[in-house]
């Protein structure tokens, strides 16, 4: 359970880190919490020829929030976004999906960019990329470029981005007017890898009556996937909306692969009672919102 | 241009005492705590961060050795099993809460998880109000990231609450003691 030896540079400057990683080729890694790319170097299922560690390049580690949305750096630590309210006050499904992610200590050491690059469909800040319509912004050797969630996931573990590149932050859209979010997951032990997560923005009208429901899930597909919901509860009072039905069109709509953790029946099921249950809560804080 | 290397001179400030070495970049924190500086405390279990029992502190905060590489702690500071209890000043060790309540709890037998309990829930319950009564959603909270395959976890969650009940009562018979302190400061 140790990585294969590699070459490690530590660069001060964004410019520095590209400029490394162009010279050492496809074997380059960047490495910034390390929480998902040290267990795959342990367990040699990833053998860079090189680590280009960027913890030592300045400002990268800044949230910041505008009326907009939420900005977050590559080097912001899962605990930082999490104990940050100014970002919960426009977004507040960034506090609650980062409050789902593994256990303190990871969280501590984790980047939420980080797990967004490593594109893990299991991930909760994938799916809350997704859900918001966020995007990506990459520095790569001939600028900078933004890209859409939509175009940056590819597969599990790969994206759009190739050849010498760092992830500079992601974006958050704020929390649209007399919206509501929720978020829940199922997992064997609370931290571990969920087996099902869904993350899901509810959105009434001046009447309280629901306009729009979209879920997004997490270890149910190869990519982090959105499905719009609305048509199970458009023009519900949001006090008496049938979630069970939003649950169950959900249901019909996920393919998840069965593994050794669950069936994709199971998966199934979990899908339309965790979207029923986080829509109703969702609800519920939508209408607040709106009062 | 930045240099690649595949070792690195570092100084890490371990337990209090400022330690340098230089390490091969492929080394784990965990392998340069028990390799390196010969403080085996720290134990090493799945070293790909599930179980927990390398779990030191970095800069004060909970975080799997085996997860950060030896290199990336140049400059920090870390705390490993073997600090957490003080010097009494007359050579002796008091023991931190913690380690005191999981002795008095009975909350290890095999042993080999507990330095990685002792220091996630020691900075989580320094990092406490200790005088707000702990709540079982904190405890779950400060042992859920570990793994023990003994105890089944009861008696470790016993000693959290035991600690926390301990860290209550110094806290309020340091205040009470302080109190008249300050009066008698006042006069």
């Amino acid at each position: 359970m140790k990585p294969a030896p590699f070459g490690y540079a530590d660069p001060t400057s964004v410019d520095e880190a590209l400029d490394v990683l162009t010279a050492e080729g496809e074997g380059a890694k960047v490495l910034a919490g390390g929480q998902s790319l040290l267990p795959l170097l342990s367990m040699r299922l990833a053998a860079p020829t090189t680590l280009v560690d960027i913890n030592r390049v300045p400002g990268l580690d800044q949230i910041s929030v505008g009326r907009d949305g939420v900005r977050v750096g590559a080097l912001v630590r899962h605990a930082q976004l999490l104990a940050s309210t100014e970002a919960a006050g426009v977004q507040p499904l960034l506090c609650r999906a980062t409050a789902n992610v593994a256990h303190p200590a990871i969280r501590n050491r984790g980047t939420t960019v980080g797990s967004i690059a490593h594109a893990d469909p299991s991930g909760e800040m994938t799916a809350v990329l997704a859900l918001t319509d966020g995007s990506v912004t990459v520095a790569t050797p001939d600028g900078r470029e933004t890209i859409g969630w939509g175009d940056f996931f590819l597969g599990p573990l790969e994206t759009s981005v190739h050849g010498p590149a760092v992830v500079l932050d992601v974006f958050f859209p704020a929390l649209p007017e007399r919206s509501g979010t929720a978020f829940a997951e199922i997992s064997r032990r609370k931290g571990d890898y969920a087996v099902c997560g869904a993350g899901v923005v509810v959105t009434l009208d001046a009447d309280r009556r629901v306009s729009s429901a979209r879920a997004a899930y997490l270890s149910v597909g190869l990519v982090p996937e959105v499905h719009d919901l609305t048509d199970a509860v458009v023009g519900q009072p949001v006090d008496s909306a049938d979630w069970a039905a939003a649950g169950e069109l959900a249901r019909g709509k996920v393919d998840p692969d069965g593994d050794l953790h669950a069936s994709a029946d199971y998966r199934r099921l979990l899908v339309a009672t965790l979207t029923a249950r986080t829509l109703a809560d969702a609800g519920a804080e939508a209408a607040r919102r709106t009062a | 241009m930045t240099e690649v290397c595949t070792e690195r001179a570092i100084s890490v400030v371990v337990n209090g005492v400022p330690r340098e070495a230089t390490v091969p970049v492929r080394w784990l924190l965990s392998d340069a705590l028990r390799h390196g500086f010969g403080l085996t405390g720290t134990h090493v279990g799945c070293e790909h961060g599930v179980c927990g029992a390398c779990t030191v502190l970095v800069d004060g905060q909970p975080t799997r050795s085996c997860l950060v590489l030896a290199v990336q702690v140049d400059g920090r500071e870390v705390t490993t099993v073997e600090g957490l209890s003080r010097s009494d000043h007359q050579g002796g060790q008091v023991l931190h809460p913690i380690q005191e309540a999981f002795r008095e709890c009975h909350a290890l037998q095999c042993g080999f998880c507990t330095p990685g309990f002792l220091t996630t829930i020691a900075a989580g319950l320094d990092a406490r109000d200790p005088s707000v009564e702990i709540t079982e959603e904190e405890v779950d909270d400060m042992v859920g990231g570990n793994l023990c395959r003994c105890t089944g976890y009861a008696n470790i969650k016993k000693a959290c609450r035991h600690a926390a009940a301990t860290m209550r009562d110094s806290a309020g018979a340091k205040s009470a003691t302080l109190a008249p302190d300050s009066q008698e400061a006042g006069r």
